[in-house]
């Protein structure tokens, strides 16, 4: 087989061009291995050769991914690798976004497979995982060469086209890809194995295993409530009408932060609703069934709470997938202390 | 929904009146729904205070 022409990404820390002072960086290349890749060279053996290395600044993909991706693009076309290698990115976040984006483009404009790596709590991993290969590595660098073998292993057996084992197998992340293999036992006598396993003691893995939700601690108010600034967050699909932010009905990607400045209430007639997940007909009617500006107003009248905060966010939860969600939450989270909110109420339908 | 909301990690969790009206019931008068309205967001405003160490729902109407 002939020798396979490989490209690497890296960013500016490990493409050597500097520390975060050369983030904003835009893309070039320069022939053949830098940093990393030499240990992807080495990797390789025999198999290819690193021709070039597309490095980047982080933030410049970071502020503007549609372009910067468009360009390293580009670059690495005109090199016309049979297989390009992104980082690996380790616990680094906009760098695994930029690995995970890239290879991703990769794999649409040219046809060839595109491999990356990262720690499992990388923000990349959600977000590319379906799309792309993306090989666990550790958190740091510190078995960078290891690291880099499995991508490189990986990556090669893509190119010749080999049967892949399951992810746990070759150490990448589940696409939530479904294939049919043929197992020695049936699904019976595998739960009950299962079953005996757990019962024992000894250790099992599940088949189906399930999302897995981190534990948030719970911070208490600890203010009164007549000294607390309180804000009203939903998910429930409330907008203004023509849906100024244009929140999607489902699958949200945005929110939207809408002013209660001064108002007694929310007038049904200027409010609308696209939540695609529910009868939204007695939420149009009156808005409150769904954000209670009107009590949470009354009680601030009333002393029973300090102030109720003037913007009240919302979004639409529905097929909203965990790492949209948790973007959402923690950028709303953001805004609302900045602005000294002391607690939230968040309705759900 | 309060299940959901459990299995997901949410800390403080109260049962309102329903998917399509959590803060609402129509077939209640506009004083009794807002009355309604009221105990649920009360509610809501003692849950905060409360100390938890676990996702807990707090009550249900």
């Amino acid at each position: 087989m002939e020798s396979v022409r490989v490209v690497c990404y890296l960013n500016q820390f490990f493409g050597q061009l500097g520390g975060e002072d050369k983030a904003g960086v835009g893309p070039q290349i320069v022939k053949g291995p830098v940093g990393p890749a030499r240990a992807v060279e080495q990797a390789l053996g025999g198999a290819g050769t690193v021709v070039a290395t597309v490095r980047c600044g982080d933030n410049y993909v970071a502020e503007q991914t549609e372009r910067a991706i468009a360009e390293m693009l580009a670059l690495v076309v005109a090199e016309r690798p049979g297989l390009v290698v992104a980082g690996p990115a380790f616990l680094a976040g906009r760098y695994g976004i930029a690995c995970g984006a890239l290879c991703a483009a990769v794999q649409a404009a040219l046809g060839i497979p595109a491999v990356t790596g990262m720690h499992v709590e990388n923000p990349g991993v959600d977000l590319y995982r379906r799309q792309v290969y993306i090989v666990q590595t550790g958190a740091e660098a510190a078995r960078m060469l290891e690291d880099v073998q499995k991508i490189v292993a990986l990556g090669l057996k893509l190119v010749r086209g080999e049967p892949l084992g399951a992810p746990a197998v070759e150490g990448y992340f589940a696409r939530g890809v479904t294939r049919h293999t043929v197992v020695e036992h049936n699904a019976a006598e595998r739960a009950v194995a299962m079953l005996t396993a757990k019962l024992a003691g000894q250790p099992f893995a599940s088949e189906v295993p399930l999302p897995d939700f981190p534990r948030i601690p719970a911070p208490r108010l600890l203010k009164t409530l007549a000294g607390a600034t309180i804000a009203l967050v939903t998910d429930g699909g409330f907008v203004p009408q023509g849906n100024p932010d244009g929140i999607e009905p489902l699958n949200a990607t945005r929110y939207g932060a809408y002013s209660i400045e001064g108002k007694s209430g929310l007038d049904a007639s200027q409010y609308d609703n696209v939540h695609r997940g529910y009868d939204t007909t007695y939420v149009k009617q009156d808005p409150h069934r769904l954000l209670p500006v009107d009590v949470a107003r009354e009680m601030e009248q009333q002393g029973a709470i300090g102030k109720l905060h003037d913007t009240v966010y919302s979004t639409t939860g529905v097929a909203t997938t965990l790492a949209h969600s948790a973007r959402m939450g923690r950028e709303i989270a953001e805004q609302l202390r900045a602005a000294g909110v002391d607690a939230v109420i968040l309705t759900s339908t | 929904m309060t299940p959901v909301a459990v299995m997901v990690g949410a800390n403080r969790i109260v049962a309102a009146a329903g998917i399509i009206h959590p803060l609402g019931n129509t077939e209640l008068s506009a004083e009794d729904e807002k009355a309604l309205r009221r105990r649920i967001v009360e509610r809501a405003l003692q849950a905060l205070r409360t100390e938890v160490a676990q996702p807990t729902v707090f009550g249900g109407e």
